[in-house]
């Protein structure tokens, strides 16, 4: 399916040679028909190995790969901490001042964290923190630390915590009226407490279940905030790897993928079983 | 069920990705180390010289390797690693003597049979070189690419350590230049024959510039620092340079006005006015060996055999508004294939260069009457250009000058680059397209040559047997005054045939940090690292 975008991964204004397209045709296999390289390409593939990429001559997918999954998954981990902290406690807080000052300013921000998309975001506060204050670093490489992490984390988390904020509201005010809240405060528990020991757990539910399309959203976030502040993660090598042509660079990303999500939900099945003993004897 | 599943999920990822934060890289500030970055548009396809061809790679390549011939800080083509040479009567044999202090970066002297083995491993089949054909004068290259001879038959010998001979087919007055390119220099053959297509691994990777390569972390930064062994090592001021991949331009200048960078690859066209009034004297702009045209596919109508409407689109294209409403970044109008700047080269001119837009006009719509084109039969084309906010504008106004102009409809359509590229090549659909052409070295043979009919590059297809038999008779001329001739009227046969039409000469852009001592704007563009230098504690980083 890839082979089917038109243009090659060698395609350029420099048009090579006849003789000269043959010779890297050939250091590449794509001379052989396509089932010859299909199967050359699984069975590399079963051996841990996604062969070499078109684009960057010197690297193989796999290399690629393990270089950059871990800055990803540091940068989606840290910015879904961020949205479920910050978010949560946003709205827990509108929740119980409802309808005052404070809780429409956290629904405006949220309601402009929602519509503002990262592209604009991620700029401008570059533009803010680094250009004008010079506070936090402008972009990667060569930056240390975790100050580097800071402007690229919140961009990403922006329209999480603006999501989860508005999701925590709307459900523990749903909560907050139900019986057993008010018959603990019928009971004199104050409201901190009745937050914490009871309506907190149930009003978590729609933002477990956010969980799932929130780790997509991140996802597809990372690629837009790995551009901007140049952050040589996945996302950035899927699309470059896309715009290039780079057949195995793209096939290895979406085979890796592919592959932790799978695995992601047997280890959960397993620990399921393990957790509770009623999955194990079905 | 669903709903825990997926948290457990998530309590994983977080768990995970904690433990790799909590591994972050030491911080190891070299506080007397001089450090200079530079931004870098898109990462280099490879260090290896004879499997990278990008303009960013070569910029790398320069500073951590050195050919034959380099170019001093002025500009000149001056001597690399040969301290001297001769060139025979016949122009067909060149004789380079090497420097005795030239060194690998592990102590290894550079010999002449490392360039032997280089040039040979640049042509052989089993190398894919996209530049191979680069040295196409030298005997046998062209068969040696073909697979009808061994590399060992390459016209490249080394008679003894320190002297390399190379020989001709045919007089080649830009061999020279072609020698400074990065696709000629020498690899390690040792460190080859060990490590194998891993050769190019920082560490591995031995090299013979003024910098090594110490790391590189592919989307992100390639680290280099000095090479003790460079002969020329006591004259280069920085010791470690960070070419920084930024893709985006907006990101890039962002990192510059923070301090992180001190030259940037490129500057946001949008951004220029904008930096002309903060920051003139930072901002470098310089006519650079580049032609931005839009080719016609000489193969299908309505442009096959039909130089006068070639002739009349190119006419009414006002070029002037686009390099002051377009590209706005101080561009040259094209009306000529070859740039000016050119060595030992006055370019030809279009016939109608000196006119004003109204004449050009008049005289378009009688070629386009006498084309048979008019209100009885309107003429209706397809112009293609590659996606991009900058190549859209200039779409939409080449579009409406035709329209007032001539009356022709255009239908502008955008495409994916790479399937611009492949749809230009292929021919079939194509009508107008958008494409550039950048000099490899400087001569006006560079420009001239991808018209020739038999070169992969020629993309409209151009087939005149008086141009090509005016550029064989070039090509064998030894004597440069002649030569030039020779060139210069296949030019004005070029411009008269209009194979498309070219629009403007690019400009080469660069924000230069006031810290940075020793930059020299020049047509190539070319800034070696090693002739720079930072003027002590600013404030950069």
């Amino acid at each position: 399916m890839v082979h089917a975008a038109p243009g090659g991964p060698f395609d350029a204004e420099r048009t090579l040679p006849p003789e000269i397209e043959a010779n890297i045709a050939r250091a590449y296999h794509l001379d052989e028909p396509l089932p010859a390289q299909f199967v050359r390409y699984l069975s590399g593939v079963l051996k841990g190995d996604l062969g070499p990429s078109y684009r960057y001559r010197d690297h193989t997918v796999s290399d690629l790969i393990a270089n950059a999954f871990p800055l990803s998954l540091k940068l989606g981990g840290m910015a879904m901490l961020l949205a479920l902290f910050i978010g949560i406690a946003a709205g827990s807080f509108a929740a119980l001042r409802r309808n005052s000052a404070i809780d429409r300013l956290t629904m405006v921000v949220s309601m402009t964290g929602i519509s503002v998309p990262v592209f604009v975001i991620a700029p401008l506060m570059v533009l803010l923190f680094a250009v004008k204050l010079r506070w936090l670093p402008a972009g990667w490489s060569g930056n240390e630390g975790v100050a580097r992490f800071v402007l690229p984390v919140i961009s990403l988390a922006l329209p999480q915590i603006a999501y989860i904020a508005k999701l925590t509201r709307a459900s523990m005010i749903d909560v907050l009226s139900s019986n057993f809240v008010r018959t603990a405060r019928g009971q004199g528990l104050g409201a901190y407490a009745v937050i914490r020991y009871h309506a907190l757990k149930p009003a978590m539910l729609p933002i477990l279940s956010y969980m799932g399309p929130a780790i997509a959203a991140i996802l597809t976030g990372s690629v837009v905030v790995e551009e901007v502040f140049g952050i040589p993660g996945l996302g950035q090598f899927f699309v470059r790897g896309a715009l290039n042509r780079d057949y195995t660079l793209v096939l290895g990303i979406v085979i890796f993928y592919a592959t932790l999500i799978v695995l992601l939900n047997l280890v959960v099945d397993i620990l399921y079983g393990v957790i509770d003993p009623r999955i194990r004897q079905r | 069920m669903l709903r825990d599943m997926i948290s457990l999920r998530l309590v994983l990822l977080v768990a995970l990705g904690l433990t790799l934060v909590s591994c972050g890289n030491p911080v190891d500030p070299k506080a007397e180390v001089t450090t200079l970055h530079r931004g870098l548009s898109i990462d280099p396809e490879s260090v290896d010289p004879h499997k990278s061809r990008s303009v960013q790679a070569a910029e790398v390549l320069r500073d951590i390797g050195e050919g034959l011939l380099s170019y001093s800080a002025s500009g000149e083509l001056v001597g690399g690693v040969a301290k001297e040479w001769t060139v025979a009567e016949d122009g067909l044999t060149y004789t380079f003597l090497l420097r005795d202090d030239a060194r690998w970066s592990n102590g290894d002297p550079v010999t002449a049979e490392d360039f032997a083995f280089s040039f040979r491993r640049l042509v052989d089949p089993d190398t894919a070189a996209f530049y191979a054909e680069m040295l196409g004068s030298i005997v046998n290259v062209r068969t040696i690419i073909a697979g009808e001879k061994a590399p060992q038959d390459l016209g490249v010998v080394a008679v003894d350590e320190r002297t390399l001979v190379i020989t001709l087919d045919q007089p080649t007055p830009y061999l020279l230049s072609l020698l400074t390119s990065p696709s000629t220099f020498p690899v390690h053959p040792d460190s080859i024959a060990q490590h194998g297509d891993a050769f190019t691994r920082p560490g591995n990777l031995l090299s013979n510039g003024a910098y090594k390569l110490d790391a590189w972390e592919p989307g992100s930064v390639l680290v280099l620092s000095r090479n003790e062994y460079y002969w020329n090592n006591d004259e280069t001021a920085i010791d470690a340079v960070n070419h920084h991949v930024l893709t985006q331009e907006m990101t890039e200048l962002n990192r510059y006005r923070a301090g992180e960078i001190h030259i940037t690859g490129s500057v946001p066209p949008d951004s220029i006015q904008q930096i002309r009034a903060e920051r003139p004297a930072e901002l470098h702009i310089a006519p650079y060996l580049g032609v931005y045209y839009y080719g016609f596919n000489l193969t299908k109508p309505p442009f096959k055999d039909n130089p006068q409407l070639r002739a009349a689109l190119s006419m009414a294209v006002d070029r002037d508004v686009l390099v002051e409403q377009i590209t706005g970044r101080g561009e040259a109008p094209a009306y000529s294939w070859v740039p000016p700047g050119v060595n030992n080269y006055e370019p030809r001119r279009l016939a109608y260069a000196d006119m004003s837009q109204d004449e050009r006009n008049a005289h378009a719509r009688r070629l386009i009457k006498e084309a048979g084109y008019g209100p009885d039969n309107p003429l209706q084309i397809e112009l293609r250009y590659n996606t991009s906010d900058t190549q859209q504008r200039m779409a939409l106004a080449i579009q409406s000058m035709w329209k007032d102009a001539l009356g022709i409809e255009t239908t502008i359509i955008n495409e994916e680059f790479q399937v611009l590229l492949a749809n230009t090549q292929a021919r079939e659909i194509t009508q107008v397209f958008r494409s550039s052409w950048i000099g490899d070295y400087n001569d006006a043979h560079t420009f001239l040559s991808i018209m020739e009919s038999d070169n992969p590059a020629n993309q409209p297809a151009y087939a005149s047997e008086e141009f090509d038999s005016l550029m064989q008779r070039a090509a064998q001329q030894v004597d440069l005054d002649r030569r030039r001739l020779w060139l210069e009227e296949a030019e004005r046969v070029l411009l008269a045939d209009h194979p498309g039409i070219p629009l403007y000469f690019y400009v080469s852009k660069h924000l230069v940090s006031p810290d940075v001592v020793g930059w020299g704007d020049n047509v190539l563009d070319y800034h070696y690292s090693q002739h720079l230098s930072l003027v002590p504690a600013g404030a950069t980083p």
